[in-house]
């Protein structure tokens, strides 16, 4: 047996080029040199054409360069085109340098490298190369006749963002007109929304319970309008927890959220008339980190069972971790966030869910001022507008009568 | 002046945050970067608060001998072993090995995973009590469910291969993803944007001003 393995492994050893994936390096060396000499039929023939355009809509540190096909590129003789620049200086092109390649096919590049205190000369190469094995053989380069000088100029307005301009006007206009209608005394009518139906029902019963209340403002900081939109149903939902002498509790992630939070509930305290009853403890800090946060909470659910919590604001993975949890203590729970993906955790786990737009409609509907409900009204009509531009492009769209939804592309 | 200025900040600011979007020049070009920067740095420096507090309240719990105290000095524990680990050796915390990496990696991040985990049965949990079928849209939304999961695994298409290719689960749970889900959250989402303009509005004008603790 020994002898046989013995006999095989020699038999292997001997016959090497069994094992040689790889070319040796003689032999790509061999080759490179056999084609180092370019064919002299293959330059390509230099571009035509050039023109440098200041990129529209930007704050003037781009040009746009295009060019005129090489005529070689439909024989296949153009690789690439390489983008050379130069900066003026005194007057002069200074030195070329290359900022960039596309390739063939393609006959604009946008130099996104200029500043609005120079003027620049371009140049462009159609370039025809060989490589081997990742090894560049030979490169044929065909240079272009100079374009520019040009100095890139910044806009004050960005007309590709145009349709955004006029879509806010016209929302705005409408909100404010009908602020303007409520604040003259006009009655508006304003759909029931359960969930904030449900605010009295929720905190009258944490008072028949004696238990108390949380409210989770979301995860995220101030800088969110969803978290200021939570906010403000505390300060709503403070006022009503005080009239009731019931406690609240403010578990906060952010240090801001707590500093704000804790202001607008000291607030609620002193206009039901119980400044007293207000313990700045009420509102705390826990954790910045989500998971922390949702687990500190937990904790605290679990272990303090309140009677009812509401969660406003920006939620992300934590939303049904905390949701479910607090079902299993039986709390009522009214729920809501502008986060599409998170909505049905909360609709699924929660007795009453603020979908979206409710969440941001809340606090008007809550205080029945009128000139907020007035703004309500305005962002109605707003979506009744685009509820009607949603049917006619289905039906332009449908039939293949005008490409509508152009007019409503965003450029970001 | 309490309500006044606040109120005045807010509203330039909203302005400026409106029109920056629409005025690609110089200055208003860095004004939204600049606003960040300066929200960055004050939510940075308000941590202390955040961490003072949290140290205060699990004090005077510990203090005071008050309701599940005992939580609370693995709170303050642990919250002064990762500062004197974070200022251990000052930059070089953060190299592989020491004490501040090693809480970081085999602590913290198992602990943030393992809270992360636990949504998968919660997911179970709460989709059992949507999924019961107890009037018209909870069905739908069972049998909507039910096409999605079992197209979404290979053993759907098995289940259904004598069907046309179009009627195979796959492809129906393809279509209730593209078409009924997407047209469903597309109008949620077209809500959430008019309602954060209004709201913005709102604020912007001084209408809304219970965020700053008053009417």
């Amino acid at each position: 047996m020994v002898v046989f393995i013995a006999l095989t492994y020699g038999c292997l050893a001997a016959t090497p080029s069994l094992w040689a994936q790889e070319p040796s390096p003689t032999s790509v060396a061999q080759i490179t040199a056999q084609l180092a000499e370019p064919p002299a039929d293959e330059t390509p023939v230099a571009v035509l054409n050039v023109r440098i355009t200041d990129t529209p809509n930007d704050d003037g540190h781009a040009l746009d360069i295009r060019w005129d096909a090489s005529a070689s590129e439909a024989e296949g003789r153009v690789d690439h085109y390489e983008i050379w620049r130069a900066a003026v200086i005194d007057g002069q092109a200074g030195e070329y340098a290359n900022i960039g390649e596309v390739t063939s096919g393609t006959y604009i590049y946008t130099d996104g490298n200029v500043s609005e205190d120079g003027s620049y000369y371009y140049k462009v190469f159609a370039v025809n190369d060989s490589t081997f094995e990742g090894t560049e053989i030979w490169t044929l380069r065909s240079e272009s006749a100079v374009a520019g000088p040009l100095t890139p100029v910044a806009q004050w307005f960005d007309m590709q963002r145009i349709n955004v301009f006029v879509g806010v006007l016209l929302l705005c206009g409408f909100i404010i007109y009908y602020i303007t209608q409520a604040r003259a005394g006009k009655e508006l009518f304003i759909r029931k929304i359960a969930g904030l139906e449900a605010v009295d029902e929720a905190v009258g019963r944490a008072t028949e319970m004696g238990r108390k209340i949380y409210f989770i403002p979301g995860s995220q900081d101030m800088d969110q309008v969803q978290t200021i939109a939570g906010i403000t149903i505390l300060g709503r939902v403070a006022e009503m927890a005080a009239m009731y002498e019931t406690r609240l509790d403010v578990p906060v992630s952010r240090s801001l959220v707590m500093v704000t939070a804790r202001e607008v509930v000291k607030e609620a305290y002193a206009k039901s008339g119980r400044p007293d009853s207000f313990q700045e403890d009420q509102v705390h800090y826990l954790t910045d980190d989500q998971f922390g946060y949702a687990a500190a909470i937990d904790g605290m659910v679990v272990r303090e069972k309140p009677a009812t919590i509401f969660m406003m604001g920006l939620f992300y993975a934590e939303s049904l971790i905390l949701a479910e949890t607090g079902n299993s203590v039986g709390a009522i729970q009214i729920a809501g966030t502008g986060e599409p993906s998170q909505l049905p955790f909360f609709v699924a786990a929660c007795d009453y869910t603020l979908i979206g737009e409710e969440l941001f409609a809340a606090s008007a509907y809550l205080s029945k001022e009128p000139r907020q409900l007035g703004s309500l009204k305005g962002q109605d009509i707003g979506k009744g507008l685009i509820l009607v531009a949603i049917l006619i492009g289905i039906l332009l769209e449908t039939f293949g009568i005008w490409d509508f939804s152009k007019l409503f592309k965003v450029i970001e | 002046m309490r309500r006044e200025i606040p109120v005045l900040i807010t509203g330039i600011a909203g302005v400026v945050f409106v029109v920056q979007y629409f005025i690609p020049h110089f200055p208003f070009n860095r004004l939204s970067n600049w606003f960040s920067d300066w929200f960055s740095i004050i939510a940075a420096c308000a941590i202390w608060l955040g961490a003072l507090n949290l140290i205060k309240i699990s004090i005077e719990k510990i203090a005071y001998r008050r309701h599940d105290w005992g939580y609370s000095i693995i709170v303050v524990a642990c919250f002064l072993l990762m500062v004197v680990f974070g200022f251990w050796a000052g930059r070089d915390s953060r190299e592989p090995g020491m004490p501040f990496t090693w809480m970081y990696d085999f602590v913290y991040s198992p602990l943030s995973a393992t809270m992360f985990a636990i949504l998968a049965f919660f997911v179970g949990s709460a989709s059992y009590r949507a999924f019961r079928a107890r009037n018209l849209e909870a069905t739908l939304l069972l049998l909507a469910a039910f096409f999605v999961m079992l197209g979404r695994v290979p053993v759907g298409d098995v289940l259904t291969g004598f069907l046309p290719e179009q009627f195979q689960l796959s492809q129906v749970a393809a279509w209730i993803m593209n078409f009924p889900n997407s047209a469903g959250q597309r109008a949620i989402m077209i809500g959430i944007a008019l309602g954060i303009v209004s709201a913005s509005l709102r604020i912007i004008l001084g209408i809304e001003r219970s965020h700053l603790g008053g009417e």
